[in-house]
């Protein structure tokens, strides 16, 4: 038992005991908040979420952020509702993967232009959310493409299958399993620790750390592009702006978590009691039937007071 | 001369940005026909002084290393309470306006007790008390409405010999007497070192949690000043907050363009407001060359990529890999 809590990190266990701490208070609010039906419903919407986490840990894990999510996910939910008006039956099949491939290449580019040009992070990937926007912009005026979900994307967002867990939440396990295979058993999961400590003793230690680099940012937008996919799915439709509500609560998600926002500190645990932690939180302050401008400020307040519990920086000492 | 030289150096981005906003603007002059051209300056001003002072609430969290994602939503807040307090009789107004700075001023204090005492990352801070600044916004304007003194509205964003935009005048004014001073101030000072080397500017005695706290106030006060200018040009409040989230971006884009680096340390609000400029020009030129709407979004970010990859030539001049890091 000991050795279990060990293994785990304070942060996240915090994380896990904040989670506790809003079931008991929404079950106090409303009967229903602790029914199966209710937290699979929940356990659904945090997939979306928990998707678009996972690519965003990477990015933090190396000390970067990536800003242009909202219209990747975009992209992604866009892409993949075209495909079907673009190539008919094939395209329809193909939807899933071509919208992650869209995402990749957005992503793929993010990595490069840091990469490369050494552009910080922050402004890059700002500069192409706009460049992602304004495609998207061209693509829905011009030509009236396709916006309705295949019936694949719909079953795999909305359905459940196995004892009425929802597809959505097994795809998030899928990502997951992947991700914590990646960052504990294979060098690449090594070299993105190691780059968020000290990129430059990183690289002098032989590592390509450009690749590195790249690939994270290239999964971090293959993985918002899947989630638009789920989101064009579950909404039976795409359309602009549809990833914009994303970025705060991911990046958020995963800080909560207790993944260090300057890199090279995290676990993937952290980042599922993250999302499901905002995710809780939300859909509290949407049960309340709060004013908007209530939820807002007890958003805002909350994240802060969880942070200010487990996610203080050090003190300066020369 | 090396004196000359290093300020050449160490301006560069400044310099550029000047240069590339009179290229553009110029092109947009020319190309501008109009029987009134003191009239098209004045509503270029207008909307670019709004992005300006934004960009200068951006840029004082940046030189200290840190980031302030809420300066556009402590704007969208402001704007709301003028638009509730900024009316009645003279008394009033100017208990409303200096009410409106202190909110703003308050909203940068709340922002730097959490960074300084409460050692959170100002990247993820901020991004949490923005949703309490736009929720503040929201009880005060669930809809958009309120009203402006209009003598002082019609003023500020008016015109002085019929020529220069008032607006203008108010930016150089707040350059001068808050900004100036506050550069040649210990905390000033301070706001740098902490930026460029924190840990060595505490050894050397350095009040860093002051000069960072004084950052975050100064940006709310900035950003304060931009949502009273934004209730004198609309008459309104408003709390949008993609409106917010917008501002918010294009502050760090300008900050950027402008020359000061988000690595902390150097730059200033003058580069950032040329920024600012430059952005907003941007928007005004495809207005000009009749560029089709549905590419104006792409055209945009296009540009906005182009001109935050001009920091890049840096990389082309490095000798040694190992410098990339630093």
């Amino acid at each position: 038992m000991q050795a279990i809590l060990k293994s785990v990190d304070r942060p996240v266990l915090i994380a896990f005991g904040f989670i506790i701490v809003l079931l008991l208070a929404g079950s106090l609010y409303s009967q229903n908040f602790l029914s199966p039906e209710y937290l699979l419903q929940q356990l659904k919407i945090a997939s979306f979420l928990g998707i678009i986490a996972s690519g965003a840990m990477l990015v933090i894990l190396l000390g970067h952020i990536d800003l242009s999510i909202p219209w990747v996910v975009t992209v992604g939910g866009m892409m993949s509702t075209a495909a079907g008006g673009w190539w008919g039956p094939t395209g329809e099949a193909l939807a899933l993967p071509f919208g992650m491939a869209c995402g990749l290449v957005f992503g793929l580019v993010n990595g490069l232009g840091i990469a490369y040009l050494r552009i910080p992070s922050m402004i890059f990937t700002l500069g192409i959310n706009a460049v992602a926007q304004g495609l998207m912009v061209l693509h829905t005026g011009g030509f009236a493409p396709q916006d309705h979900a295949t019936q694949f994307m719909h079953w795999l967002a909305v359905e459940s299958t196995v004892f009425g867990i929802p597809n959505a939440a097994f795809v998030w396990l899928i990502v997951g399993i992947l991700i914590v295979f990646m960052l504990r058993r294979t060098p690449l999961g090594r070299y993105i620790y190691a780059f968020g400590n000290r990129e430059s003793a990183t690289y002098l230690s032989g590592v390509n750390t450009r690749a590195v680099l790249i690939a994270c940012f290239a999964l971090s937008g293959m993985l918002s592009a899947m989630a638009g996919v789920l989101l064009a799915g579950y909404s039976n439709k795409s359309f602009q702006a549809m990833g914009d509500p994303y970025l705060l609560p991911a990046i958020a998600a995963v800080v909560l978590g207790g993944t260090n926002i300057l890199g090279g500190r995290g676990t993937y645990l952290g980042t599922v009691a993250g999302v499901i932690l905002i995710v809780l939180l939300q859909s509290i302050l949407a049960v309340m039937q709060m004013q908007e401008a209530f939820r807002q400020m007890i958003y805002g307040v909350v994240i802060v007071a969880m942070l200010l519990v487990y996610g203080r920086g050090a003190k300066v000492h020369g | 001369m090396t004196g000359l030289r290093l300020w050449l150096a160490r301006s560069y981005g400044l310099l550029l940005s000047i240069v590339v906003f009179i290229v553009m603007f110029a092109l947009y002059f020319g190309n501008f026909s109009t029987d009134d051209p003191a009239a098209v300056i004045l509503s270029a001003a207008n909307t670019g002084v709004l992005l300006a002072l934004v960009a200068m609430a951006q840029t004082v969290p940046v030189l200290t290393a840190g980031l302030d994602l809420s300066v556009g939503m402590i704007f969208i807040m402001t704007n709301c309470i003028a638009s509730a307090l900024v009316v009645g009789t003279p008394l009033q107004v100017v208990a409303g306006t200096v009410a409106v700075i202190l909110s703003g001023c308050a909203a940068g204090f709340v922002n730097g007790a959490i960074v300084v005492w409460g050692r959170l990352q100002p990247i993820i801070a901020t991004l949490a008390t923005s949703a309490i600044y736009i929720g503040i916004a929201l009880l005060i304007r669930p809809v958009p409405g309120g009203d402006v003194d209009g003598d002082l509205a019609d003023f500020m964003t008016g015109q002085v010999f019929e020529v220069v935009p008032v607006g203008l005048i108010f930016l150089v004014v707040v350059v001068l007497f808050i900004w100036v001073p506050f550069r040649m101030s210990v905390l000033g000072r301070g706001c740098y070192a902490a930026g460029s080397a924190e840990g060595a500017a505490y050894m050397s005695g350095v009040d860093i949690a002051r000069s960072k706290f004084a950052a975050y106030v100064l940006s709310g006060l900035f950003a304060g000043l931009a949502g009273l200018m934004q209730t004198f040009n609309t008459y309104t409040g408003e709390a949008s907050a993609p409106s917010g989230g917008l501002y918010t971006l294009n502050s760090i884009a300008a900050v950027v363009i402008g020359g000061t680096s988000l690595f902390g340390g150097s730059g200033g609000v003058v580069g950032s407001i040329f920024g600012a400029f430059v952005l907003r020009t941007i928007v005004s030129l495809l207005f000009v060359f009749d560029m089709p709407p549905l590419w104006q979004p792409l055209f945009q970010g296009v540009v906005l990529l182009l001109a935050v990859s001009l920091g890049a030539a840096r990389v082309l001049r490095i000798r040694n890999r190992l410098e990339l890091f630093s």
